[in-house]
């Protein structure tokens, strides 16, 4: 199948988070360090306070030229998060293949630049995803994989399920289904590729810019709170 | 000729050398690709992947030695590269080539790797550490097979210049030292599938065990770095192998023939073959590639 | 099987023999005699295997059903053994000696329905609910709908048409 396959075949829908950057609430505290509050006293000094600041971008005509890179350069983060990330496996097998599309699965979240949210995600879940995102290095791109990702799914009345993951990191790009067949995730990246080369997925800004609202919801839930504030 | 005009084309040459060097990269995963049955990533994709590395916004530091172990790797490249001649009876393409450079070269390859070792180790993760000390365990085997067929060619050509040695198989392919001295090509042969870390022998990057290896922290342009050293670092190795057993190159074209099959051959072995375990590498390397190498020393000795 | 049953009864306080196949059956045991039974079974009558340890909520009797199932591998048969606790403050002893194993079921039991195993290893702690704040979750009166309701928010749910909605999408124009 080739891209423009893909992309033509409307049939595979694909909702994007559209939760206009006005709306937020702004938290923004005076001092702007973090308090680690959730640490031990020796292991406060392992980590960083240092807030995440939005990055500065570059002149446009490097900017799209990078962009250009980042879209034909996508690398996953394989964290199977639930049962979409079954979905994931096939994609790299040879009937699909999304190594020719440039992409390719990465073991850490130092190196990947996408991370994928396969499914549903219970709050235990939740601390490593947070975790795991902060880790990536930005620009970075969040794809939320199945029902669960979006409104619930199936676990809508669960009571270790969060319902929207775009409440505790920012997502650019969703797939609907319970499971998304390949297809529709092999449309979802196209969608995500898009949105990069039109400058649009600046998750990574959003993520800094609206960081207490962020850290509120994910408190919110996350009862035990025994990580640093923010993950380097 | 001045040494401005040798360092400009050291420059340049190290220039063709990464570009060549990457696109084989990119031939290889290709390579790979078709015989899993895939379609797999464009020719030019290690480029991409080198622009989107540097091209990212953030990155963060374990400390110095996490700075200095890519720079330690790509010096290590780099300055393999620079004291191999590249084209035979080329005042363009000879880089600093001096008598004795053999001895240079070898120590340079053993380089890059320790300065990687450092670097990893100050990233912490225990990946990294497990991967560096099977990498430099596996060097130090399939360094002794290496070493011996060098000196067997040393012994042979009694010389440690490699444009002599050059020059010495130069008048038909039948005096290439693969013909003259086939034991030694083929031990050094089996230690380049050790160096360059496909299977059987990618105990090291072992995928389904420590993904990735020393890099596992490595990140933004520290990998970007490492990308490009990737190619140097080929290219320099393909380049060496080609000048010491197949003849030198006299142009461009066919320094790209060579390299490319003589590449092709430890792709394809690790197209076919599952991997080692580490012990077993060793195990390996420590008996029949240095049997035979030892054979040809002792051929060529006496 | 209920041959087995009228041996361990003389020893055993045992009641409510029910048999589901010919392999299978569950008896009724008082909670101070289980742990002298299980080792009796698994020592004298080869039950080896701990299949599973579960438990059922009957919240209009104010009892736990706590559920040992274990199974024998030279006669091929089940035996299940019921025991009864009472819903508020529930206390079983814990076997972990018996099965290493148990104690995952046990810290298991202790967070979804909040029985106490006094003295089974890392009982204490959260298996899945970590940091869990509300009651134990597998109870019948904890409300999940309710609790979900409270601690997470809801996106608002679009209804459309899927006819409709597939039309408009795909061929804006008509
Ligand atoms: S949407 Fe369906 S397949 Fe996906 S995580 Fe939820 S239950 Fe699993």
């Amino acid at each position: 199948m080739k891209d423009d396959d893909i992309k033509n075949d409307s049939n595979l829908t694909v909702e994007v988070s559209q939760t206009p950057i006005a709306d937020y609430p702004d938290w923004r505290k005076d001092d702007k360090s973090l308090t680690n509050a959730g640490l031990s006293e020796e292991e406060q000094d392992w980590f960083c306070d240092a807030r995440p600041q939005p990055a500065k971008k570059s002149w446009q005509i490097m900017e799209n030229f990078f962009n250009w890179a980042r879209s034909n350069s996508l690398w996953i983060l394989a964290f199977g998060t639930g049962c979409g990330a079954i979905e994931l496996r096939p994609l790299v097998t040879a009937r699909y293949d999304i190594s020719r599309l440039g992409m390719q699965p990465r073991p850490t979240p130092r190196q990947a630049s996408v991370f994928m949210i396969g499914g549903y995600v219970s709050i235990k879940t939740l601390k490593r995803i947070v975790r795991s995102y902060e880790q990536m290095q930005g620009p970075k791109f969040v794809v939320a994989v199945c029902s669960c990702a979006i409104n619930g799914g199936m676990y809508w009345d669960s009571y270790n399920t969060v319902k929207r993951i775009d409440e505790y990191i920012p997502v650019d790009v969703y797939v609907t289904g319970c499971m998304p067949r390949p297809e529709a995730v092999l449309a979802g990246f196209s969608k995500l590729k898009e949105l990069i080369k039109a400058g649009k997925a600046e998750g990574q800004n959003l993520y800094a810019e609206k960081f207490d609202w962020y850290k509120e919801n994910q408190k919110s839930v996350i009862k035990d709170w025994n990580m640093p504030d923010y993950n380097w | 000729m001045s040494i401005a005009f040798k360092v400009f084309w050291a420059f340049i040459s190290l220039g063709v050398v990464t570009v060549w060097g990457l696109t084989l990269n990119g031939m290889v995963h290709k390579i790979f690709a078709r015989v899993q049955g895939r379609l797999g990533p464009p020719v030019w994709q290690p480029f991409i992947d080198i622009i989107k590395n540097n091209a990212k916004r953030t990155a963060i530091t374990h400390g110095i030695m996490f700075y200095l172990g890519p720079v330690f790797r790509i010096a290590g490249g780099i300055g393999t590269y620079m004291f191999i001649p590249v084209l035979f009876g080329s005042a363009y393409f000879s880089n600093f080539s001096l008598s004795g450079d053999v001895l240079l070269v070898m120590y340079f390859i053993f380089f890059g790797q320790l300065g990687m070792a450092l670097g990893a180790g100050e990233g912490g993760h225990p990946y990294s550490a497990i991967a560096v000390s099977r990498g430099l365990a596996q060097m130090t085997a399939f360094e002794v097979p290496f070493a011996l067929s060098v000196i067997s060619l040393v012994a042979q050509y009694g010389t440690l210049n490699i444009t002599e040695i050059v020059a010495a198989q130069q008048g038909g392919f039948l005096r290439w030292t693969l013909f003259t001295n086939p034991l030694a090509v083929i031990t050094a042969m089996i230690s380049m599938l050790g160096m360059n870390m496909y299977n059987p022998f990618s105990v090291v990057i072992a995928p389904q065990e420590i993904p990735i290896g020393p890099p596992t922290e490595y990140h933004s342009s520290f990998l970007g770095m490492l990308a490009t050293n990737r190619g140097i670092f080929a290219g320099a190795k393909l380049v060496l192998f080609m000048n010491l057993f197949f003849g030198g190159a006299t142009n461009l074209l066919i320094l790209m023939l060579k390299t490319f099959w003589i590449y092709m051959f430890s792709v394809f072995v690790g197209a076919a073959y599952p991997r080692f375990r580490t012990e077993d590498s060793i195990r390996f390397f420590l008996t029949y590639p240095t049997i035979l190498g030892i054979i040809s020393v002792l051929l060529f000795s006496f | 099987m209920k041959e087995l049953f009228n041996t361990l009864s003389k020893q055993f306080e045992l009641t409510d023999y029910q048999s589901k196949r010919d392999n299978q059956a569950f008896v009724t045991a008082t909670s101070s005699q289980l742990v002298s039974l299980l080792t009796h079974l698994r020592d004298i009558h080869g039950y080896t295997h701990l299949v599973m340890v579960t438990c059922v909520d009957w919240l209009e009797d104010g009892k736990f059903q706590v559920t040992y199932l274990l199974h024998n591998y030279a006669t091929k048969t089940d035996l299940g053994i019921f025991v009864f606790i009472p819903r508020d403050n529930p206390v079983m002893d814990s076997m972990h000696h018996l099965w290493e194993q148990a104690r995952v079921y046990q810290r298991e039991l202790h967070e979804m329905f909040g029985i106490d195993f006094p003295g089974s290893p890392g009982v204490y702690k959260p298996m899945i609910l970590e940091g869990w704040q509300g009651p134990p979750p597998m109870r019948r009166d904890f409300d999940t709908k309710v609790y979900c309701e409270d601690t997470y928010s809801n996106r608002e749910r679009q209804h459309k048409e899927p006819e409709q909605y597939m039309k408009e999408q795909l061929y804006p124009e008509d």
